[in-house]
């Protein structure tokens, strides 16, 4: 299911004192099966973007196909609920969103609500409890008894379990412990290469950015500055810095290391496996001289 | 929906309106709610509508927006026309159908109420549109001052208001976001069976409630660590200050009531 925005504008709150353009030329496409992040300050518009992707927003100019579906600005768009169905967003602090007594029916309740019968959701919810690296047992507690990174993990799970084609990630990872962020992003990354599961990944996380997506999408001030492969992108690091962006701490480090000795390291220093890598190249080369 | 709720939004400004002292603003307000009764005739009701309409415009709020918050009560205002209007039966009648007879009366009634209602709720929008919380709840605090000697809790009901008030945008923002959480998990709010509609309201209320009762906790708490203690001994940052310009709207105020008691019939 490709999605593609077409000049895309999104104003909240139009015709008030309170109007606010969140959102202008946005020009993207992304792919079935790809793994996009999109990076950007707070208020820089990404989550208005997100939202845009299964209509919970609707553009104000411009337009937003997603796999057969057209959302043209300007019109209210009715049933949106097959959409919603195949575009899964985990929006950020998902645990808020809660409030069956039970996990298991906490988690049911996407797929029942997009007509799955009882017993199949059931059997989704225990597939997708395992997949989120809980314990079945946790299936008959109260989903307000459990941790906050648990919750969190139940309320990622209740997305997974409506089986989406795309899966939209609003930071997933923010106020997790280093361990359980690193778990729940690959086990995002397991589902994109298993299940080719399209991945939209809002971060703030240039690491993360980095390690798993294909493409990497920019944003500032409410449209989109640059776009391209993470090599492409952090490759420029002045322009990255500029816009007052992090760059991942291996990239900076390549960066600081090649100004100061005025030789290239052969890699692009994505991640620190990489980066070993490179370093190792460039003593080798080094040692020869 | 959320967005045209724009009762307690507060829209920043330096108008006239904006300027004046709270306690002008409240009393005003209090006032002209039992003003309001006074008018009882067509000359009454259009001094009474010039003088709210110049409020408004000397507000400089455009008032399409305030016309706009008028929308969730409308279906009120309608109902109160409609009932004056079918069950008053004085006057002549003016039309007659089946078992509807419609008078004058009941037609001049109906306008009358709900052109009071519309007054009233334009004056109350126009208070919370052109003041902080803030400053309503010192404007409250000082005018509800001397009944502490009667050992009124005034400080903790002026804390507690503005609390309240403080919090509604808010709520107003969690709620959005929960409905659009729910709302991506296929929930529908806007239509289906009453039954369905009930659930949905539930996916949505209980961690309303839930994230309510953590934000009073952690407020109590931060209150606490910062050392509050009550409103003994407390002293104000923003001092309130009377202008002649506080003096001239409520003289202005005092020559309309005069001015509807002698008009009305």
């Amino acid at each position: 299911m490709d999605i593609i925005f077409k000049n895309v504008e999104h104003r909240y709150q139009a015709q008030t004192p309170f109007e606010k353009r969140a959102l202008y030329d946005i020009d993207l496409e992304i792919k079935t099966g790809s793994y996009v992040a999109v990076i950007g300050h707070t208020g820089s518009g990404k989550s208005t973007l997100l939202q845009h992707l299964n209509g919970l927003l609707q553009p104000t100019k411009g337009s937003v196909t997603i796999g057969d579906r057209t959302i043209v600005g300007g019109k209210k768009e009715k049933n949106l609920k097959p959409l919603r169905k195949k575009v899964g967003i985990v929006f950020q602090f998902p645990e808020h969103q809660l409030f069956e007594e039970t996990v298991e029916k906490d988690i049911c309740f996407g797929p029942i609500n997009f007509g799955v019968s009882e017993e199949e959701a059931k059997r989704k919810a225990k597939e997708c409890l395992s997949l989120v690296g809980l314990p079945e047992e946790v299936l008959t507690k109260s989903p307000f008894e459990l941790s906050g990174g648990q919750m969190r993990r139940v309320a990622i799970a209740g997305v997974l379990a409506m089986e989406p084609e795309v899966l939209v990630l609003d930071e997933p990872t923010a106020g997790l412990d280093p361990r359980g962020r690193k778990e729940i992003m690959d086990m995002f990354a397991r589902l994109h290469q298993q299940k080719q599961l399209t991945i939209v990944l809002v971060t703030h996380s240039m690491e993360d950015a980095a390690r798993y997506a294909d493409e990497i999408v920019i944003m500032n001030k409410g449209t989109i500055v640059k776009k391209g492969t993470p090599e492409e992108i952090f490759s420029d690091v002045t322009s990255l810095m500029e816009l007052g962006l992090d760059v991942p701490e291996t990239v900076l480090f390549k960066h600081l290391l090649e100004s100061k000795i005025g030789e290239a390291i052969p890699s692009t220093c994505l991640t620190i496996e990489e980066t070993l890598q490179g370093l190792q190249t460039l003593f080798a080369r080094v040692k020869k001289k | 929906m959320i967005n045209s709720m724009i009762i307690g939004k507060y829209v920043p400004g330096r108008s006239l309106i904006h300027r004046l002292d709270p306690r002008t603003k409240l009393l005003m307000m209090f006032f002209y709610v039992f003003i309001v009764f006074l008018a009882n005739n067509v000359w009454t009701y259009t001094l009474l509508t010039l003088f709210t309409l110049s409020l408004l415009l000397l507000s400089k709020i455009p008032f399409s927006f305030i016309v706009k918050g008028f929308k969730p009560i409308l279906w009120v205002i309608v109902f109160t026309l409609l009932l004056h209007v079918l069950m008053t039966k004085e006057g002549n009648m003016l039309f007659q159908f089946g078992w509807i007879e419609i008078y004058d009366k009941g037609v001049q009634q109906g306008f009358f109420i709900s052109l009071r209602f519309l007054l009233l709720i334009a004056i109350t929008t126009l208070l919370t549109l052109t003041t902080t919380p803030i400053e309503v709840t010192d404007g409250m605090e000082k005018l509800l001052a001397p009944f502490k000697r009667w050992n009124m809790p005034v400080h903790e009901l002026a804390l507690m208001m503005s609390i309240s008030l403080r919090f509604i945008p808010t709520l107003m923002e969690e709620t959005e976001k929960i409905i659009k959480a729910q709302a991506a998990r296929g929930v529908d709010f806007s239509s289906g069976p009453f039954s369905e509609r009930m659930k949905a309201m539930t996916s949505l209320l209980i961690p309303l409630f839930i994230s309510a009762f953590k934000r009073a906790e952690e407020l109590a708490i931060a209150m606490e660590v910062r050392g509050y203690r009550g409103g003994e001994g407390r002293t104000k940052w923003r001092q309130l200050t009377w202008s002649y310009l506080d003096t001239l709207f409520m003289l202005s105020l005092i020559s309309l009531s005069i001015l509807l008691w002698l008009l009305r019939s």
